[in-house]
């Protein structure tokens, strides 16, 4: 990791007898894209809040290039704030609002002026500069609010759930706009998000909160692939999950899942005993489906109980005997309305997986 | 027949015909009575005045005098200063209340806003009467003032007692006291549906907390100023009981002069004139700043 920019050390955030933040430890590196992604109360407004200055911690440090942050009140922090709502100024136009943090700056009018001209340029919106905010589209005013804050050349840009109030497809769009102003200005971002595509697509790093702690912080791709807990590999993606028991170790670890009624060989990982109580999580995309019977290690036998077709993809839900269910995720990769499927209703099926791609959690 | 007017269309021009029925009956005709005894001439009989003389229909005496009598002229000016005045001190003491109230927790927000209309649970004259007891040169109140005054200033300036009743200083002072809820209410209104993430989003751009008032707070509440401060001004400036009690009898105020020309001295076309004047006085600047807002509000829509 490069040099840091951010440090929180043991922060926590109590109001009254509610521990919004609990012991939140973290480092964020100059020129990164950081998210804070969990549900709603699980703290990540609160920690981007003490970041902006607008709480304070109960307990803990922030530091913000090397300064602690505790006496610093907002308006003198290297910070800026991308709110959810965009809180743009009503009374004043695009480019009035664009300008309002420059005012505070020691430069000419001209300068000034240049700057507003630079970042309307920056996100597309100079021939909007003198409507009012509330003349232009929802999207318009995502950009607004990110010009403005990104006018003075913070150190670091706080987005709060910057893309939720935009539908689908927009949301795709100003996703890369995001991406490319963050390239392009090299301001580090921390954006919180309770939208797990969101975060994945976005982010340098992702991490996962729940119930103000911090669960795990990674790279999108291993803390997909790698959840530490059941909670991440839930929160992340959709998961299959049942206890299973260890039954040997070797090159693989053999685990017996009664609700399966089999063993399950899995990779090894490290610090896992013989009959120790552990839950085995697979991904609905790892699971190969087929219907004819397949040999192998990972092969379960069942019944499509339910199947939902999207598109591109259909989710399958197959029965086992045992009564369990089993979400398994296949490419639609034939044409054609019967064709595309690879099973169909009470069709009998067997399911197959790698060793590596069972995952075994003991959270 | 009745079934051809009560449906939907009927019933929703009848809910908005009513106030319009209204304000014809009670507001508009008898003010186009007082317009036309305005025209008329004074007479010694029962009602007072009559249409003839030179000019039977349309006698301006009323108004000529509105501008050659200096009564008429100092009566119009103490008035518009006494409820400007009144206005901006209403204003001043009324913003910060109004900006606290916001500002508290929902729970004691509601007792204070009670504490705001808690006077008029008591009769205006009354609390009028508390004021004159207050402020009457024997009362402690007036005793203490004047014991500090005299502890304060050297021997020669020393008074018997501070002289406020009768004074324009005491017309304000209980103008300010009346209408002060009329001042907070608008303005509380206002300011209560300002979003407070807009402060914090000033503050984040680097605004002392002083800064976000004067660029954002200020600017939004405008409205409220406007309408509180409206509330306050017309009322005050007509304001006949206030001045009666415990006001300068010498320098009256307009409600004052109308009162006076309608009942002592008879002059119902006087009267008239004046109330007409006044009534131009008030509306005239309200209606062109409506006229404004009107505009600006269409052009918002347009563009």
């Amino acid at each position: 990791m490069s040099e840091s920019l951010v440090r929180i050390e043991g922060v926590s955030k109590s109001f009254g007898t509610f521990q919004a933040v609990k012991d939140v430890s973290l480092e964020v590196a100059k020129g990164e894209i950081f998210s804070l992604l969990g549900g709603s109360g699980c703290g990540k407004t609160t920690l981007l809040r003490m970041l902006a200055g607008f709480e304070a911690p109960t307990a803990g440090r922030i530091f913000i290039d090397g300064v602690d942050m505790a006496d610093v009140p907002p308006w003198d922090r290297p910070v800026h704030m991308m709110f959810q709502s965009y809180a743009l100024f009503p009374h004043m136009s695009v480019e009035k609002n664009v300008g309002y943090g420059l005012k505070h700056e020691p430069m000419t009018a001209a300068a000034r002026q240049a700057r507003v001209r630079e970042m309307l340029d920056l996100v597309q919106l100079t021939e909007f500069a003198t409507r009012k905010p509330h003349q232009i589209s929802g999207g318009q005013r995502q950009r607004v609010a990110l010009a403005r804050a990104l006018a003075r050349q913070p150190k670091l840009l706080l987005l709060d759930e910057p893309l939720a109030a935009l539908d689908k497809k927009l949301r795709e769009h100003t996703q890369f706009e995001l991406m490319s102003i963050q390239e392009r200005t090299g301001v580090t971002f921390i954006v919180v998000t309770h939208d797990q595509e969101e975060a994945m697509t976005l982010s340098d790093r992702i991490a996962v909160m729940d119930k103000g702690q911090v669960k795990q912080v990674g790279r999108p791709g291993s803390v997909y692939e790698f959840p530490n807990s059941r909670f991440v590999a839930n929160f992340l993606g959709s998961i299959n999950a049942w206890e299973a028991k260890v039954m040997s170790i070797a090159d693989v670890i053999t685990v017996d899942v009664p609700i399966l009624g089999q063993q399950i060989n899995a990779r090894a990982v490290e610090g896992l005993q013989v009959g120790q109580s552990v839950s085995l999580a697979l991904r609905p995309e790892k699971i190969a489906i087929s219907r004819v019977p397949v040999d192998g290690a990972n092969v379960i036998a069942g019944e499509v109980k339910d199947l939902a077709y999207f598109g591109k993809d259909s989710l399958y839900r197959i029965a086992l005997p045992s009564g369990a269910l089993i979400s398994v995720h296949a490419v639609n990769a034939n044409r054609g309305a019967e064709e595309a499927r690879v099973a169909d209703w009470n069709d009998k099926v067997w399911l197959s997986f790698a060793p590596a791609s069972a995952i075994l959690l003991t959270e | 027949m009745f079934a051809r007017w009560f449906n939907r269309r009927g019933w929703s021009d009848m809910v908005i015909g009513v106030p319009y029925f209204w304000l014809l009956i009670f507001f508009l005709i008898p003010f186009l009575i007082v317009v036309a005894m305005s025209f008329a001439t004074r007479t010694p009989t029962a009602p007072p005045y009559g249409y003839g003389g030179e000019n039977p229909l349309l006698n301006l005496a009323g108004y000529a005098r509105l501008f050659t009598d200096v009564l008429y002229v100092r009566a119009f000016v103490t008035s518009l200063i006494n409820a400007g005045v009144a206005m901006l001190l209403c204003l001043a003491l009324g913003y910060p209340m109004a900006l606290g109230l916001t500002r508290v927790e929902k729970a004691w927000r509601n007792i204070l806003l009670m504490l705001v209309i808690l006077p008029f649970w008591t009769s205006f004259l009354l609390r009028v009467y508390a004021w004159m007891g207050l402020m009457g040169s024997n009362s402690w109140f007036n005793r203490l003032l004047t014991d500090g005054y005299n502890w304060l200033v050297p021997q020669s300036w020393a008074m018997n007692n501070i002289p406020l009743m009768h004074t324009n200083f005491a017309v304000v002072l209980v103008m300010v006291y009346t209408y002060l809820p009329f001042m907070i209410l608008p303005l509380y209104a206002n300011l209560e549906r300002l979003d407070p993430t807009l402060d914090e989003a000033a503050m984040d751009l680097g605004s002392h907390p002083f800064a976000v008032f004067r660029d954002i707070t200020l600017p939004q509440s405008i409205p409220g100023i406007i309408a509180g401060g409206m509330l306050v001004f017309i009322p005050a400036a007509g304001e006949l009981v206030i001045p009666t009690l415990v006001g300068d009898s010498s320098a009256p105020m307009i409600g004052r002069v109308i009162s006076d020309e309608f009942t002592s001295a008879r002059d119902w076309p006087m009267a008239s004139s004046v109330a007409v004047a006044l009534l131009v006085l008030m509306v005239g600047p309200m209606m062109i700043y409506s006229h404004f807002q009107a505009r600006a509000q269409h052009r918002e829509k347009t563009e």
